[in-house]
């Protein structure tokens, strides 16, 4: 591995090692800032959420910024991963008495069973192009929120059973109904933890690196940049972009687990297109192909409306005009020109950086 | 006769997707963006319709007009403010910029009129026609709904073939450089394809929330969903092509409710969405391009 690290550019080495020391060094802050009891509850209660953001991000960027095509359905996967990552951990919980083993069996499944949506969904998907494949992810993830609503599955001493519409699972006694549609799951163990949070968005940061800097991952890169010129190269356009979207399949899954781990109930309309849009935002703000940015957006867009909480009502208000003035900034010469006029020298280089990316 | 009052109340509301689905789709075929705040302005124009009529106690018909009046200055304003600047900007940028409007509309409705549902007042007298001696009634409100549509489709047919706006219009929306070359402003065209499709929305809102009265400021966002998908359903920047989506839509959608389930009626229409774009991946009536090299 760390040969492959000393064979890049010079930069972009620096940036990947510069990522992971950014996540670890966070940890350990958060981690002493936690021992010391410095960090307030909601902050410490916002901390598994954000590292599935982070997770969403990096897995979102890995589609959009990479690969160069819109998804808008991820918070479907994120959806997949969750029910099945929480049906696993209820059903394993007789089996695996050790609860982190437990949530790391729960997010392998979730990963898997997400990493399969993906792989068939990318069937049809990967076809189309541009906005077409943004619209059909997006009837995707409707779908499967939908699915999901009106989805049962009950666990007793026969075996499993599962319904759609209505509860037809007909337990026997002392049989749990896991998944019980629209009311989702309920009395989930919160298994997930900071220190879980953190592995997986290492894990996630190992995976996304090392194949972006792979063979494959220069492949997605002169997909995104010149299709057609990739294509006559004869690069296997399909079985490259269907790497991409199922390895980010995977990683969503996984996150979603992550987060639903965190909660005692879990609905599948906590996974719909605003979802999905709010993950967008995270990688198009950090700058897209950029995970460092993805990371800290996710953290800092997760935690800016909390922040804003004294604004009470126009909390959400303010968002949206942050939202937009940061476009406006990043992607106009006059506006962007205007502000750095105004903003403090340090920043100056930043936003120059930050255009390129965008 | 079932059957047949399936249908009119699908092409009732295929009509209003079809109307929103017109705002989307002459968006896209001119700027190329996909105006994700369009649903959110059909929320606008039945508030403002709202409160005209019940609070203020106008006429419907004033009612309407002013929010067609509110909706395009505000299509208009959002389009100068927020899209202009980023005319060459990638198209993620606006993207997520029009998420932001989105949100903002969303946000200032909640403010300035709550949360809670409003009763809608039908802008259409109540009550029903009925044929073949009382066995098929249809509402005053779907054959307004129905009508609305196709005039707006005749005048929009009408408009963009004919008169030099329409041609101006279209022009841009094949080549913005050539068509600036030929003397259009292209920037004025915009602005007008803006300020049209948030007209449009306004009547949308209206008829929506004529047919299902309930308004709270999130009522926009699904009927806008379902709109846009509509319009990519019939080849996204293709009037025509937005009717055929609109309609099928809401057939399709009615007929999910009633022959295979309620719940499940969103999957059924976004499933058929899929099967139509693998078969004809620009939409119905869309003209696929062939890409040079």
């Amino acid at each position: 591995m760390l040969k492959r690290y000393l064979n890049l550019k010079r930069g972009n080495a620096r940036q990947i090692f510069f990522t992971y020391m950014a996540v670890i060094a966070a940890y350990v802050i958060l981690q002493l800032m936690i021992t010391a009891g410095v960090l307030s509850s909601l902050m410490r209660s916002m901390l598994v959420p954000i590292c599935a953001y982070m997770v969403m991000a990096i897995s979102l960027n890995l589609v959009v910024g990479v690969l160069g095509e819109l998804s808008l359905g991820h918070a479907g996967f994120m959806s997949i991963g969750a029910f099945s990552g929480v049906s696993a951990a209820i059903i394993l919980q007789g089996v695996l008495p050790y609860a982190p083993l437990r949530l790391a069996a729960a997010i392998i499944i979730g990963a898997l069973f997400a990493a399969v949506a993906g792989f068939l969904i990318g069937i049809p998907v990967l076809r189309l192009k541009g906005d077409y494949l943004a619209i059909v992810t997006l009837a995707f993830g409707e779908i499967i929120k939908n699915i999901f609503n009106n989805f049962y599955m009950g666990i007793d001493s026969e075996g499993i059973s599962m319904s759609m519409l209505t509860d037809k699972t007909r337990l026997l006694e002392g049989g749990r109904l896991i998944i019980a549609g629209p009311m989702g799951i309920g009395g989930i163990q919160k298994l997930s933890t900071f220190t879980a949070g953190f592995i997986l968005t290492m894990v996630a940061l190992v995976i996304v690196f090392n194949l972006v800097n792979s063979r494959s991952g220069r492949a997605f890169m002169a997909i995104r940049d010149d299709r057609i010129a990739a294509e006559s190269v004869g690069m296997n356009i399909t079985r490259y972009k269907m790497m991409a979207f199922v390895t980010s399949a995977a990683l969503a899954g996984a996150a979603g687990c992550l987060f639903a781990m965190n909660y005692s109930t879990i609905v599948a309309n906590k996974f719909d297109f605003n979802t999905s849009i709010l993950v967008l935002v995270f990688v198009v703000l950090g700058g897209q192909g950029n995970m460092l940015g993805s990371i800290i957006a996710a953290a800092a867009l997760t935690i800016l409306p909390e922040k804003l909480r004294q604004f009470a009502d126009y909390r959400m208000l303010l968002y949206a005009v942050v939202l937009i003035a940061v476009m406006l900034c990043k992607n106009n010469e006059s506006v962007g020109e205007f502000v750095r006029r105004f903003a403090p020298r340090f920043l100056r280089s930043g936003r120059k950086e930050g255009k390129e990316n965008g | 006769m079932t059957f047949l009052n399936f249908v009119i109340s699908g092409l009732s509301l295929g009509s209003v997707y079809a109307i929103i689905a017109l705002g989307y789709t002459m968006v896209y075929g001119i700027a190329k963006m996909l105006n994700f705040a369009h649903g959110d302005v059909i929320m606008v124009g039945a508030y403002i319709c709202f409160y005209s009529v019940s609070r203020f106690h106008l006429p419907p018909i004033v009612g309407v007009i002013l929010a067609m009046i509110v909706c395009t200055m505000l299509g208009i304003i959002v389009e100068r403010l927020a899209y202009k600047p980023l005319r060459r900007a990638p198209s993620l940028a606006v993207l997520i910029t029009a998420i932001g409007v989105s949100y903002f509309l969303q946000n200032s409705a909640l403010l300035l009129w709550t949360s809670n549902p409003k009763m809608f007042p039908s802008v259409v007298t109540k009550g029903s026609l009925k044929l073949f001696s009382g066995q098929l009634s249809v509402s005053y409100v779907t054959i307004v709904t129905i009508v609305t549509c196709i005039v707006i489709m005749i005048c929009l047919t009408w408009f963009t073939g004919r008169t030099r706006m329409g041609k101006a219009m279209r022009a841009c929306s094949e080549d913005k450089g050539a068509a600036q070359l030929m003397g259009i402003n292209v920037n004025a065209t915009i602005s007008l394809t803006f300020a049209i499709g948030s007209g449009l929305a306004a009547i949308a809102g209206v008829l929506l929330c004529s047919s299902y009265p309930t308004l709270m400021p999130t009522t926009g966002s699904m009927p806008g969903i379902k709109a846009f998908t509509a319009a990519v359903f019939g080849g996204i920047g293709s009037i025509p092509g937005a009717l055929l989506g609109g309609l099928m839509l809401g057939v399709i959608e009615i007929f999910a409710k009633a022959y295979i389930s309620t719940q499940l009626s969103d999957a059924v229409v976004f499933a058929v969405l899929i099967i139509v774009l693998l078969v004809k991946p620009a939409g119905l009536l869309g003209i696929e391009m062939q890409e040079k090299v």
